[in-house]
């Protein structure tokens, strides 16, 4: 059976809005109009208008309004039209939601789910098209699922509302959850470990089986799921397998989640286990253009993927594996410290020179 | 009988001038109303000798209008106010020595906080805190009164703000959304004068915030007379829960001190103006010489009162002052709920890890 990440969702709700007399959607658009994306489609039918409630175009009203609905005990779903609107909301989900659990030394709790699309979208300019993963990935106490007792950011994809994917029994049934902050391994593979989240991935999965007819490279993609709480275990023990990362996402480069990882990775184990630096595939340092040639070059494709980890592996052949250059290394120190004794003075050419002649 | 003039209206008949008053509970007020003008002097004191740290913003002058809206009202009904909160905070049932410990940052357990959120972010039940945007508690407010409406409860919710924080979009989004809603909010504008150092006259346009909500009707409040604000609270909170809608409520009232311990509060007005609203409108010896009148209380009465406010915060500070610091494994609790955190939480290097685990 397949089915629509829009009734995928639309159905998630339903089961929500069943479960818990506390939960209620609101938001711009939601209730008669059936959603700007149509992902509330039909729930007013269902539910009437006590939960399920159309807003005014007033992002910092209504977005404050559902934190206090939270605090005083009930369980909102916050829908924006997108997340680029959020942005006039942004102080609620951040200073009113994320934070006031920890001010408030545990007494006060905020359950609260904002969700809506996100990421990049066709054609519709730099104020309507971004991805804000690593903005609310840096904020501690806010999570990525609306039985989840915190504040939870959930950004859907604009693009991805209309595709469809194959569905199991089990996930239909009405108590199927994801863990939070468990990633998953989309595709095994043995020479590089592919990270990505969200749209992003499809374009990994074709670059994938290039990179696998075309250079023979066995590729192996991760779902992160996840921005925070970030599944680092699977991750590094990925790595450690393929000693490559090439990290995806749509993102701009500075500050964001390839960023995060690169640093994550250098402070793990994994890192001795890479044979090249880590590459990052992002969406280009840009606001987003309108123009259709100029928004093709701004986000990672199947190419700019497999140009990515060719570069990546690339690097690996140039250089000499791990263990040859620790021995390299070992026999110049050695050298090194032999000159001075012998002649008294050091000198890199001459340790080279001894270097030469060094049975080995 | 409350004097002429302590009521001005805006599409509304004001509440009635005759007024009920009960010995115990009068001396009762008075009693509060000195207790947080000690404890506020107190903190001032405690600041100035490092005690206390950051931001602290003292509520001197305006002690009517904490203590006379809770003697409107229950502790079941709501309040959640901006980051002026210490007052709220007391006559909500957190103990001197617990606002003090917090302030100190000295823990006591006895506040729940634990020393996180300091003096601008203190919570008591149904007390959402000392909220420190300006502005953001208001729409907060409104779904707290949500809630409220939506779990049927017949509770008011009082949210407060400043004459500064009401020319705050979002204050006008909360007034929209809860007119539209019809929700149980009674917004109060503790106007004393100044946002900060800015004069209303010099922030707002129209400085009758009582009328500012436009189609909520208003009632402008003498904030310095306490049996006003008793008398107008108990009004609005009739008013609400007969379904009539939001109401604006403005309190005038006046801080003696600075915006915050950094301000002396004399550059943006006169030292004159100050000692003339002290010596002819001040809140505790307006009250105090009703009681007088009434023969409810004698002179030496009201010094033994004095007396054992001082005595009671005295002994607060010494409480607090041997008060531990809090245990260093607090950092890292309630950023998220228990239950549902991560394993573990990143410190400042990676070795620096800090595990939660809560206190039973």
């Amino acid at each position: 059976e397949k089915m629509t990440v829009r009734d995928a969702l639309n159905q998630a709700l339903e089961e929500e809005l069943i479960a818990d007399e506390r939960v209620f959607l609101l938001g711009e658009e939601v209730g008669q109009y059936n959603g700007a994306y149509k992902v509330s489609k039909g729930l007013l039918d269902k539910f009437g208008p006590k939960r399920i409630i159309d807003t005014p175009i007033t992002e910092a009203g209504f977005a404050g309004l559902a934190v206090g609905a939270a605090l005083a005990g009930l369980r909102p779903i916050c829908e924006f039209m997108t997340f680029n609107f959020a942005m006039q909301a942004i102080d609620h989900i951040i200073n009113s939601a994320a934070k006031l659990h920890y001010m408030a030394g545990g007494t006060v709790q905020c359950p609260i789910v904002f969700r809506g699309p996100n990421g990049y979208a066709a054609s519709v300019g730099a104020q309507h098209s971004q991805d804000y993963a690593s903005w609310y990935g840096s904020i501690p106490g806010l999570k990525a699922a609306i039985r989840d007792p915190n504040p939870v950011v959930f950004l859907e994809n604009e693009l991805q509302y209309g595709v469809s994917f194959p569905i199991s029994a089990e996930v239909l049934s009405k108590d199927f959850q994801l863990p939070i902050g468990k990633a998953k391994i989309i595709r095994e593979g043995k020479d590089v470990t592919l990270v990505a989240h969200s749209r992003p991935l499809n374009f990994c999965l074709e670059a994938a089986e290039k990179l696998q007819a075309e250079d023979g490279i066995s590729a192996e993609i991760i779902n992160l799921r996840s921005i925070r709480p970030l599944d680092v275990d699977t991750i590094v023990a990925s790595v450690k397998k393929t000693n490559h990362l090439v990290s995806v996402e749509s993102g701009f480069p500075f500050f964001g989640l390839g960023s995060e990882l690169s640093a994550l990775i250098m402070e793990s184990e994994a890192f001795d286990y890479l044979d090249a630096p880590v590459e990052r595939v992002t969406g280009a340092d840009v606001p987003t253009p309108y123009a259709f040639n100029l928004e093709a070059l701004a986000f990672p494709t199947v190419d700019t993927i497999q140009w990515g980890t060719e570069a990546q592996l690339g690097n690996s052949l140039r250089c000499l594996d791990t263990t040859t250059w620790k021995k390299i290394i070992f026999l110049l120190a050695v050298a090194l410290m032999q000159s001075v004794d012998k002649k008294g003075y050091p000198s890199l050419v001459h340790a080279l020179m001894e270097v030469a002649y060094f049975n080995w | 009988t409350l004097p002429e003039g302590s009521f001005q209206t805006y599409e509304c008949d004001p509440p009635s001038h005759d007024i009920k008053v009960n010995k115990e509970e009068t001396i009762n007020m008075y009693k509060q109303m000195v207790l947080m003008r000690r404890l506020e002097t107190t903190a001032d004191g405690l600041y100035k000798s490092k005690h206390i740290r950051g931001f602290c913003h003292l509520c001197t002058g305006q002690e009517a209008v904490a203590v006379g809206m809770e003697a409107a009202i229950t502790p079941d009904d709501h309040v959640i106010t901006a980051y002026r909160c210490h007052g709220f905070t007391l006559v909500r049932g957190q103990t001197p020595h617990a606002i003090l410990a917090e302030l100190m940052g000295e823990l006591a357990f006895s506040l729940t906080s634990l020393c996180k959120g300091g003096s601008m972010h203190m919570f008591s039940k149904n007390f959402y805190g000392g909220n420190g945007i300006v502005g953001a508690q208001v729409p907060v407010g409104a779904g707290i009164a949500f809630a409220q409406q939506y779990l049927n409860t017949k509770q008011a919710t009082y949210i407060l703000y400043g004459d500064g924080a009401a020319n705050q979009g979002q204050v006008f989004e909360a007034y929209n959304i809860s007119k539209l809603w019809n929700l149980p909010a009674i917004y109060v504008c503790e106007n004393n004068h100044y946002g900060m150092g800015t004069s209303a006259s010099r922030s707002s346009a129209d400085t009758n915030y009582f009328a500012r909500g436009q189609y909520i009707p208003g009632l402008r409040v003498n904030g310095m007379d306490i049996l006003a604000v008793r008398q107008a609270c108990s009004w609005a909170k009739d008013w609400v829960l007969s379904d009539k809608g939001p109401l604006v409520l403005e309190m005038v009232t006046y801080r003696y001190g600075g915006h915050s311990m950094s301000d002396p509060g004399t550059s943006y007005r006169t030292r004159e103006e100050i000692q003339h609203m002290r010596s002819t409108n001040d809140p505790i010896t307006g009250l105090k010489q009703r009681l007088l009148d009434l023969d409810f209380l004698t002179e030496s009465e009201t010094k033994q009162i004095d007396k054992d406010a001082r005595a009671t915060i005295d002994e607060a500070v010494k409480l607090a002052h041997n008060d531990p610091f809090p245990d260093e494994t607090e950092l890292y609790t309630y950023i998220f709920v228990e239950g549902s955190e991560p394993p573990f939480v990143r410190g400042r290097e990676k070795e620096e890890v800090g595990h939660v685990v809560h206190k039973q």
